[in-house]
């Protein structure tokens, strides 16, 4: 069965972008390595030759014509959304 | 609240106006208060569109088949009126700059939404403990969770407050709530009705459908929301379109695999008693074999995950939604961003997702389950090859204490694993009320159908309910 550390926890929550308390991490760490102990019985299962399935529309590459398609929402109200926005942009901090 | 085609019927005539329906609605949904089922009331809206409903409806214009019919949307329905949560701080105060094309269907129908219901936060969990906002309560006894993660929808349909809610399904949210709750649930065909603006979780299994308290209004409902969407290219073109009558002498499947002694007495019992009726009406039931059934519910949750982990990248702190304060670079704005965002079961299912896709895990876990999905695909053509209907139980119990599996995830997850197996192959299922326990616990039973059948599900489903 994989063990799942503490250690682990905040790898997997680096990867996910997330910032955990330790304390939530140690708790994370029991319920990941119960549920990928539960998971693990599709080993029992022979996928020898089998396809995988990704998706279950049996549609094919929707196609569209390449034209811009006008917008309902307006950019002023996408801009409102942000939670801080300047001179028609969207503000973040400073990235490095 | 009577029926959606009495309330259609008063409007027309002039017999009732929208007004007095959305009163009446909003109304209820004070008195009901404590069951915690709604996040927030959409009244002022409402009010102005019975309005506008009402005199046109006097001009002598057709306001459409739902003309004047309250309804609630589950709160990851991108709607005006209210912001759209999805019971989550990190959408606590989005207000929607669109709405979803599900409810812009229904508002072209005449219906009118009146209010937003709770949900396991981003449609994570099967009982609505998970909201960010506090659990609601089951309609019938509010010790009980509601289920989920559709929970909200399911109650304000039970509870009567409107005639029909939406809810969404991506692996039993709509059925099993409809079964703790005694109300029809309908998950359609994966397909039929947009996803366009609706909060994803799973892209290859998210679907919309509706609670009822009976299938010919559930068939209305699926009438006006069906059909293919440009800003859906998942969606299919319609098929949908109630039968007038059921096709007689079906051959149905009882799923054995979920009849084992560990599943809830009373459940199989009322399952029994569900089949001995299909068997009255002259339909034939045999006992079939579904091995592989068991492992969907581990399949689920490596998809699942996978999907939830990708789909909730973009709740970043950027563009939209919450943003943490005091941070200094865009790593700890993230960081801080999401963890302030998300409830424990949203990270924990990130995360997971995060491992089954990492490298060195991806083949062993996410490809795995891929494949296995296909073995379970197959399983169900195979049969569908020899039945027209599968039947088995919604849920392996009634609904169960509110904070009894709330420590436990994988005790939690089990209460997925009878909806969880259409889910995966796309397929129609519909839950359907089948008495209670003796605790006066509702009780539902599922049947499922080949893709595109929903009609047909519905259909039996609705010769039924005078038996």
């Amino acid at each position: 069965m994989t063990q799942i550390s503490s250690d682990d926890v905040q790898r997997l929550a680096q990867l996910s972008s997330l910032q955990l308390a330790d304390s939530e991490a140690d708790s994370l760490a029991a319920d990941i390595e119960n549920i990928l102990g539960y998971v693990q019985q599709l080993a029992e299962l022979d996928t020898t030759g089998v396809e995988p399935t990704y998706q279950v529309t049996d549609l094919e590459n929707v196609w569209r014509d390449d034209k811009v398609i006008e917008s309902a929402v307006a950019r002023e109200q996408l801009l409102a959304l942000s939670p801080e926005s300047h001179d028609n942009q969207v503000k973040v901090p400073k990235v490095l | 609240m009577s029926h959606i085609s009495a309330i259609v019927t008063d409007v027309k005539s002039g017999a009732r106006t929208a007004r007095s329906y959305v009163e009446e609605a909003l109304k209820k949904a004070e008195e009901t208060e404590a069951y915690h089922a709604l996040l927030s009331l959409t009244s002022e809206r409402a009010l102005k569109r019975a309005d506008e409903i009402d005199v046109r409806v006097a001009a002598g214009e057709d306001m459409g088949v739902l003309a004047g019919v309250p309804f609630v949307a589950k709160d990851n329905f991108l709607a005006f009126g209210a912001p759209t949560t999805a019971a989550s701080k990190m959408l606590e105060n989005f207000d929607a700059p669109l709405q979803a094309t599900a409810i812009e269907k229904l508002e072209a129908a005449g219906a009118i939404c009146v209010g937003k219901a709770n949900l396991d936060a981003f449609a994570h969990g099967g009982s609505t403990e998970n909201s960010a906002f506090g659990p609601t309560k089951n309609a019938i006894d509010q010790t009980k969770v509601a289920g989920g993660s559709s929970g909200g929808s399911a109650v304000v349909t039970a509870l009567d407050v409107v005639p029909f809610a939406l809810g969404t399904d991506t692996g039993g949210s709509i059925r099993q709530p409809a079964s703790f709750n005694g109300v029809v649930g309908i998950k359609p065909t994966y397909g039929t009705v947009s996803r366009y603006g609706v909060v994803a979780m799973a892209s290859s299994t998210d679907t919309i459908g509706c609670f009822t308290k009976d299938m010919a209004d559930a068939e209305l409902v699926m009438d006006v929301m069906s059909g293919r969407d440009r800003n859906d290219m998942t969606t299919l073109p319609d098929f949908f379109a109630p039968m007038t009558s059921v096709k007689p002498a079906q051959k149905i499947g009882l799923i054995k695999d979920f009849m084992s002694d560990d599943v809830d007495a009373d459940v199989r019992a009322r399952t029994n008693e569900y089949v001995e009726k299909l068997r009255a009406a002259g339909h034939t039931v045999e006992e079939i074999d579904m091995p592989i059934a068991k492992y969907a519910l581990a399949m689920y949750y490596i998809i699942v995950p996978a999907e939830v982990s990708s789909n909730l990248a973009r709740y970043d702190g950027i563009r939209y939604g919450h943003r943490a304060e005091g941070v200094r670079t865009l790593a700890e704005l993230y960081g801080k961003t999401r963890d302030e965002g998300f409830v424990t079961e949203n990270k924990r299912r990130i995360m997971i997702g995060s491992f089954v896709l990492s490298s060195g895990f991806f083949d062993a876990y996410y490809q795995q389950a891929q494949k296995a999905r296909t073995l379970l695909i197959n399983a169900y053509d195979e049969l569908f090859a020899k039945y027209d209907v599968l039947v088995g139980p919604v849920a392996p119990t009634p609904a169960f204490g509110i904070g009894e599996n709330a420590e436990d995830p994988v005790k939690m997850y089990l209460a997925d694993i009878m909806t969880v197996p259409p889910s995966l192959a796309g397929l129609p299922a519909v839950s359907v009320p089948a008495g209670t326990n003796n605790a006066g616990l509702p009780i539902g039973v599922q049947l499922i159908g080949p893709r595109k059948s929903d009609a047909n599900l519905m259909a039996l489903a609705r010769s039924m309910e005078e038996k």
